[in-house]
């Protein structure tokens, strides 16, 4: 599984940069984000590429698995 | 190679998306000791767009303040949309600007001739508007910062506030929205220069001309749509009027590739500073994801939105569209009882 860490940085940054490791086409990515609006719309890129998301919580820190 | 330094990468945020939430202002506000004249009718405690202070029977001073980090890396092009989103409080209190003050900070990589298209844009553009530039204050900072302090007229009688929406209004919206959406997915290198040009056409057109037809009729409420969103606004004004707003969603004009990009999460933090201050006072159950987005994304420089009673509002759609002004009929307004949501898009 490919990791990402996208904390501190905010939008559109993060929808970047999983868009460039999406180039890859693996199969699973795992992204750390600081904040609501890199969560929700790293979750909307991924699910609009046909990945599924799965958020986990953890003190402000938000970690995105996401499948296909 | 390029070696000026681009504007847009000198600002942690672009235009509107820049201001604080509603929410916070709120809670920053909240408690805060105000003082009555009884010639402030329009003061602190509305969240209304501009204040507007009684000289005489027939005059009133409307006086609101505006400035964000760069939006578009053109410094011409930024002021001109700097201070057209500055002026847009005037003109939806229904006044007209006369006299306004340059706000900026400079950046220390902002060279001389950066600064100076930045002010050749807003004077150029409140001249236009009928107002002049007559100074202003410039500082250094981190990031660069642009608008203006404006002060208009309106006649006492002919206010318009964000609070006086009647059940039976029609509800009109003279810009597009998607602004913010497509700010964003332009950072991200994916938006075509045609589709940029519209936009920046868009963000630099002054709401003097939808304000000039809409005096010519009766009309119960304005406000302009900015940062805040659609949703925002609309949440304030049904508020402030104690009625619900209606949004009928097909009827909502948008940039259509602004749907595309906010399914794929090209949106601004501010839209969901937006959402958080206004989704318990919105009712929104089949309104797809990507619309939503649309319709919480801050707007820069957006259209009034204009509440008037449905006879004269159809009048006033007539003429914009004979006048070449852009408007559309985005929805209605009912009565609101206690458990009904303010705003219902469907």
């Amino acid at each position: 599984m490919k990791k990402i860490d996208a904390r501190g940085l905010s939008c559109p940054e993060p929808v970047i940069m999983i868009r460039q490791a999406m180039a890859s086409k693996e199969a699973a990515y795992e992204m750390t984000v600081d904040n609501v609006a890199s969560r929700e719309n790293v979750t909307r890129y991924a699910e609009h590429q046909g990945y599924k998301v799965e958020v986990r919580a953890s003190g402000g820190e938000y970690t995105l698995t996401i499948t296909r | 190679m390029e070696t000026e330094v681009k504007l847009t990468k000198l600002a942690s945020c672009a235009g509107c998306g820049a201001k604080v939430g509603a929410g916070t202002l709120a809670q920053l506000l909240d408690g805060f000791k105000t003082h009555k004249d009884p010639r402030l009718i329009v003061g602190f405690d509305k969240s209304d767009d501009a204040s507007v202070y009684v000289i005489d029977e027939n005059t009133a001073i409307v006086q609101t303040t505006d400035f964000f980090p760069p939006i578009v890396d053109d410094p011409y092009l930024f002021g001109q949309i700097a201070a057209a989103n500055a002026l847009s409080d005037i003109y939806a209190m229904g006044g007209e600007p006369k006299l306004a003050l340059n706000i900026m900070c400079v950046q220390d990589s902002m060279d001389s001739g950066t600064v100076r298209e930045i002010l050749r844009g807003g004077y150029e553009k409140a001249y236009e508007a009928g107002a002049i530039i007559s100074g202003g204050h410039t500082i250094h900072g981190a990031e660069p910062i642009y608008g203006l302090a404006v002060t208009g007229f309106v006649h006492p009688d002919k206010v318009l506030t964000n609070s006086g929406a009647k059940p039976g209004d029609m509800l009109i919206l003279t810009k597009p929205l998607g602004v913010g959406v497509i700010t964003t997915a332009a950072k991200a290198g994916l938006v075509d220069d045609e589709l940029m040009s519209r936009l920046h056409l868009q963000m630099s057109t002054l709401n003097k001309a939808a304000r000039d037809i809409m005096v010519r009729y009766k009309v119960n409420s304005c406000t302009d749509v900015t940062g805040f969103a659609l949703l925002g606004h609309s949440f304030e004004m049904a508020q402030g009027s104690g009625c619900t707003l209606h949004l009928t969603v097909d009827r909502i004009p948008y940039h259509q590739e602004a749907f595309e990009f906010a399914d794929m999460g090209f949106i601004p933090a501010g839209a969901y500073r937006n959402r958080e201050y206004a989704e318990h006072g919105v009712s929104a159950p089949g309104v797809s994801r990507p619309m939503l987005d649309i319709m919480y994304d801050p707007q820069t420089s957006g259209g009034l939105l204009i509440s008037a009673p449905e006879e004269e509002a159809e009048r006033m759609l007539g003429e914009f569209y004979a006048a070449g002004v852009f408007a559309a009929a985005v929805g209605y307004v009912t009565d609101r009882s206690e458990n009904d949501p303010y705003v219902v898009a469907e």
